[in-house]
């Protein structure tokens, strides 16, 4: 009975991972934290290809709308829906989410990526193999063993980004990722996210940087107290 | 003031000379709160990190009773054990009464809602860090509670610690429970009460620097561990 089972989820996983997850809907969407509506009523439509850019001003919900499309947070009212039918908690595993400050474990930087690794049941020598592969991608070889919190931000959000990217997710979501970094750091974490893309991931990336948007976009969603902007 | 001096000298005497019966009885004491330490802190750090992750109807009722308890009279606990221990208790057929055993259940009781608490605490604060990071990567309960536990290990250990000092220095419950009888239960706490009252201050004092020095190493390990763990940010 237990291994039907199995079979079941199996085939389960395996359906969900065949459908595409785009287009990205967004229909009506609200958050509302007491009476404020933080998100109002954001309809939008994303599609696979293109890189997107949600911008706007300090406090227009941007970084909010990226939780609510990875599911981070449950919407008040309203719907998202990956591709034509997947549910967020379905979708979610084929995402991968950087967070504006990056949260990393009390371990090493090769630590940090094997916790990932291991949580998608890859075999020791995949995950050496992703883990060689992903640090030498990113520029972060050198410091493998090095614990990933005493690095400087910059590093860490490499770490972070390299640890989002060492799943090869579908969909790369990040959270302003290069806010108050070093014009260097700023240009490998760019660097990254351009390769990434080329691979083939779906770029949906929060920023208030015109000049990285700039360089960034090919489509630019403009958030403004929680609407989207026409 | 001369007595005092010199049952000072002859503690420092019985210390150097390494003394068989206060070798015994530091022994005996150390064997005593390690183990209930180790008992605690399976049960505790469990209890701690359920309710620093888990959210359920009456869970702040919990959190609460546990804090109470980490101020747990050790007469009272060891009350409740010496009656469910003793012949007409429910567990007097296991005849543990006046053994080691029957004070570690005593200090285990008295330290597990010390480690339970201060785990929780540890294991909260850590887990509203990586919340959001573990939801986003679908981090299972049980992956998320041993990485919590691992993560938080140099304060889990402190913690652990402070549940031995707690448990090593307690005279209250392991008189009651263990009857400080020579050569099967005496601990130094039982035993500095015990030469204290005869008039013996040389082996009350010998054992009493003794108990002193094991508190200031466990808060030296503390303060060590804690400044390592900092320095390579794995705190």
């Amino acid at each position: 009975m237990p291994s039907a089972v199995a079979t079941a989820q199996r085939a389960r996983v395996s359906t969900d991972a065949a459908q595409s997850l785009f287009p990205l809907k967004v229909r009506q969407l609200v958050y509302r934290v007491g009476t404020h509506r933080l998100i109002d009523g954001i309809d939008l439509t994303i599609e696979q290809d293109s890189r997107t850019i949600i911008m706007g001003p300090n406090g227009a919900g941007k970084s909010l709308l990226l939780r609510l499309l990875h599911g981070l947070l449950p919407p008040t009212a309203g719907e998202i829906r990956w591709g034509e039918t997947l549910r967020i908690d379905q979708a979610r595993p084929r995402q991968a989410l950087v967070f504006q400050r990056p949260v990393l474990l009390r371990r090493s930087v090769g630590a940090n990526l094997r916790f990932v690794l291991k949580l998608r049941r890859y075999t020791r020598a995949a995950r050496e193999e992703r883990l060689r592969h992903i640090l030498e991608l990113a520029g972060l070889s050198h410091l493998v063993d090095r614990p990933a919190r005493v690095l400087s931000q910059g590093e860490q959000q490499r770490v972070a980004l390299a640890r989002a990217l060492v799943l090869e997710p579908e969909v790369l979501l990040l959270d302003e990722p290069t806010v108050s970094l070093d014009p260097a750091s700023v240009a490998a974490i760019e660097e990254l996210i351009l390769a990434a893309h080329k691979r083939g991931t779906k770029i949906i990336l929060v920023t208030h940087d015109r000049g990285q948007a700039w360089r960034l976009a090919d489509e630019v969603v403009l958030l403004e107290q929680g609407r989207v902007v026409p | 003031m001369q007595d005092f001096g010199q049952a000072f000298i002859l503690a420092f005497q019985l210390i150097v000379s390494t003394d068989p019966m206060l070798s015994e009885i530091v022994l005996l004491s150390l064997k005593v709160s390690i183990s209930a330490v180790v008992l605690a802190s399976m049960m505790g750090l469990c209890i701690g990190a359920t309710l620093g992750l888990a959210r359920f109807p009456g869970r702040s009722v919990v959190i609460v009773l546990f804090n109470a308890l980490m101020g747990l009279p050790p007469v009272v606990v060891g009350l409740l054990v010496y009656m469910t221990l003793s012949n007409a208790g429910p567990l007097g057929w296991l005849h543990l009464l006046y053994t080691p055993t029957a004070m570690i259940i005593a200090q285990t009781i008295l330290v597990t809602p010390i480690i339970a608490s201060l785990s929780r605490q540890v294991i909260e604060d850590l887990y509203s860090e990586y919340r959001e990071q573990f939801l986003s990567l679908g981090v299972p309960p049980k992956t998320a509670a041993a990485a919590l536990l691992w993560d938080a290990r140099y304060s889990l250990l402190t913690v652990a610690l402070a549940g031995f000092g707690r448990a090593v220095a307690e005279v209250g419950a392991v008189i009651i429970v263990g009857g400080n009888i020579k050569h099967v239960t005496r601990v130094m706490t039982t035993a500095i009460a015990l030469e204290t009252s005869k008039g013996d201050l040389a082996l009350a004092l010998a054992l009493g620097l003794i108990l002193m020095l094991i508190a200031l190493s466990v808060n030296a390990t503390v303060s060590f561990l804690r400044l390592g763990a900092s320095n390579r940010a794995y705190a």
